[in-house]
């Protein structure tokens, strides 16, 4: 019996920051983040045919910021990732489009578990509002800055975080 | 009214306290498509403020999602925008096979966009019918509803189900389609542009239609961008972008078709656009019946894609890999992905987190009217409250999607 899984994606793999500056050092986001602060890059990969670039969570707003004079002028979404037990904890994951470039980026952040939280980026993009308030709800991450950061899909009276790795699926909480 | 009541923007405007009144729209209103509460402050019949309230049929389906094996999820996608079962699938399955690499049949790609665009047809149906129906056009909904009727039957013909459908499988199709099935859908897009026809005539030239439509709602390019707009109503705002055309998934790059845009940026452009959109997908349709390759509509993949029922009676191997795939299901490489497609509302995206298990780490969907009902005070304010009606049924939401 064949095992048939043969990849269809035709740009190589990218793990590390060193090689997505060498392999995609034209890559629009990548050029405009190296021209910002390099520093502030943490990490970096090209995986399934997706940039990833994970950012320092305190210049979060300013490397989202750059990336929208770049060109990718979209907010298309935001969510997180809950790593549990592992540390750092959190994992912000933005993605921005480019209508121009008909491109994505992804923009990871990561957060430690104690007092999570993030500058909000709504002066940005007002769009990101309400994905800010799901990610408070779901998860308890806060979002400084943010106009009205309440819970959104749950009560208001509700406790706890359902998406985090340690909310029971079912069950008592 | 106590802050638990969540109504804390009730606050009134600087110096019009006396004046403003705050009234409750929903969640049980049939303007509302759903159950959508919207806190209204309004001055007079001016709206001054929207607030909407969600949440009301939330779900916790993302969490479900990592309770389940990566197939499992497909049945739990149909039920988030029900209206628009297959491009859910569609989206998810996208999202998965990337993660696996997985190459798959032209056959089943081909049968995907057929399946895909009758879909957006059918949610396009709904929203012409209901919208219509919230102007007061009660006639048209009856149209619209005789063709849908007509597509859900071809639904049922090719996955024994009418909303539900969950034909588009991790891997390919669930089924082979009938064999009268591309002959049912040509009869169907052979007479369909009529049947638009026949709906513009009722509204484009009815006068109450228009002066509710016209000049309502308007919401500019910019601002489009900047809360998240997708979709007809991004495009009605004069964006000229089509995940379909710029971006292309699924083999949409081999199929010609226009992308409406209009610059007007009201509800009256969005009806417009729609109608436009329902007419290039009736071509996508035909370029497909026209092509359709032959082949198998699964993957190559045993350990992934269920075998045949034929194959798993006679062959040990398959009743094997058919007892793996659904008591342990398969693993998926470990990685992040996410994969956005254009549904009928707009941009939908599903990001995929694998931990290299046989169960999602992380699903998270993006849905288009979640973004888009942000946008919907800045369309609303300054106008009469019964606009208010008028630009909800214009962005076209569902609160499936929307609370999830």
């Amino acid at each position: 019996m064949s095992e048939a899984l043969t990849t269809t994606l035709a740009k190589p793999t990218l793990k590390d920051k060193t090689a997505v500056l060498e392999g995609l050092g034209d890559h629009p986001a990548v050029k405009a983040i190296a021209r910002w602060n390099l520093e502030a890059l943490t990490d970096a990969k090209f995986e399934f045919g997706e940039l990833t670039l994970t950012i320092a969570a305190e210049k979060l707003s300013v490397a989202l910021a750059t990336l929208q004079t770049a060109g990718y002028n979209f907010f298309e979404d935001m969510t997180a990732v809950d790593w549990f037990p592992a540390s750092p904890r959190f994992q912000l994951s933005y993605q921005l489009l480019s209508h121009a470039l008909k491109e994505y980026v992804r923009v990871r952040v990561l957060l430690d578990e104690a007092d999570p939280s993030v500058e909000s980026i709504t002066p940005l993009w007002p769009a990101a509002n309400f994905y800010e308030r799901e990610v408070f709800d779901l998860f308890g991450i806060r979002f400084d800055g943010h106009p009205n950061l309440r819970r959104i899909l749950l009560p208001d009276e509700f406790t706890g975080h359902p998406l985090r790795k340690d909310y029971p699926v079912e069950g008592y909480r | 009214m106590t802050e638990s009541a969540g109504m804390p923007i009730l606050e009134a405007a600087e110096g019009a306290r006396d004046q403003h009144m705050v009234i409750n729209m929903g969640p049980q209103h049939p303007a509302t498509h759903g159950v959508l509460r919207l806190v209204l402050e309004i001055d007079g019949e001016i709206v001054v403020r929207i607030y909407p309230e969600i949440g009301y049929l939330h779900t916790g389906i993302e969490k479900t999602c990592e309770a389940k094996f990566y197939q499992q999820v497909v049945p739990l996608t149909d039920r988030i925008n029900y209206l628009d079962p297959l491009s859910n699938n569609l989206c998810y399955a996208l999202a998965v096979e990337k993660l696996l690499g997985l190459e798959i049949p032209a056959k089943a790609t081909w049968m995907r966009v057929l399946m895909a665009e009758l879909s957006r047809l059918n949610s396009h149906l709904i929203w012409l019918g209901t919208h219509a129906m919230d102007i007061g056009a009660l006639t048209v909904f009856l149209y619209t509803f005789r063709e849908r009727e007509e597509i859900l039957r071809l639904f049922e013909a090719v996955a024994g189900q009418r909303m539900m459908l969950s034909y588009i499988r991790i891997g390919g199709l669930s089924l082979e389609p009938p064999l009268d099935f591309l002959d049912r859908v040509q009869g169907f897009i052979q007479t369909f542009p009529e049947k638009i026809d026949e709906y513009a005539n009722l509204l484009t030239g009815n006068p109450i239609f228009r002066n509710r439509l016209k000049g309502v709602g308007y919401l500019s390019a910019a601002d489009a961008i900047a809360l998240g707009v997708t979709g007809p109503p991004l495009r009605a705002s004069g964006v000229d972008f089509d995940l379909r055309r710029d971006i292309p998934y699924c083999g949409y790059e081999k199929f010609k078709f226009a992308v409406p845009v209009s610059t007007d940026g009201d509800c009256w452009a969005r009806y417009e656009v729609r109608l436009v959109e329902m007419r290039e997908s009736v071509k996508i349709i035909q370029q497909v019946l026209d092509g359709m390759p032959e082949g198998p509509v699964k993957a190559d993949a045993p350990k992934i894609v269920l075998p045949d029922r034929e194959k798993m009676k006679t062959q040990m191997e398959a009743l094997i890999h058919h007892f793996k795939i659904v008591t342990e299901g398969f693993e998926v490489p470990a990685g992040e992905v996410y994969q956005g497609i254009e549904a009928g509302h707009g941009q939908t995206g599903y990001y995929v987190v694998s931990d290299g298990t046989a169960k999602p780490y992380r699903v998270h969907m993006r849905y288009p009217s979640f973004a888009t009902l942000q946008a919907l005070e800045t369309m609303c304010k300054g106008r009469m409250l019964a606009d208010v009606v008028a630009v909800i049924g214009s962005i076209d939401i569902v609160l499936g999607e929307i609370d999830r």
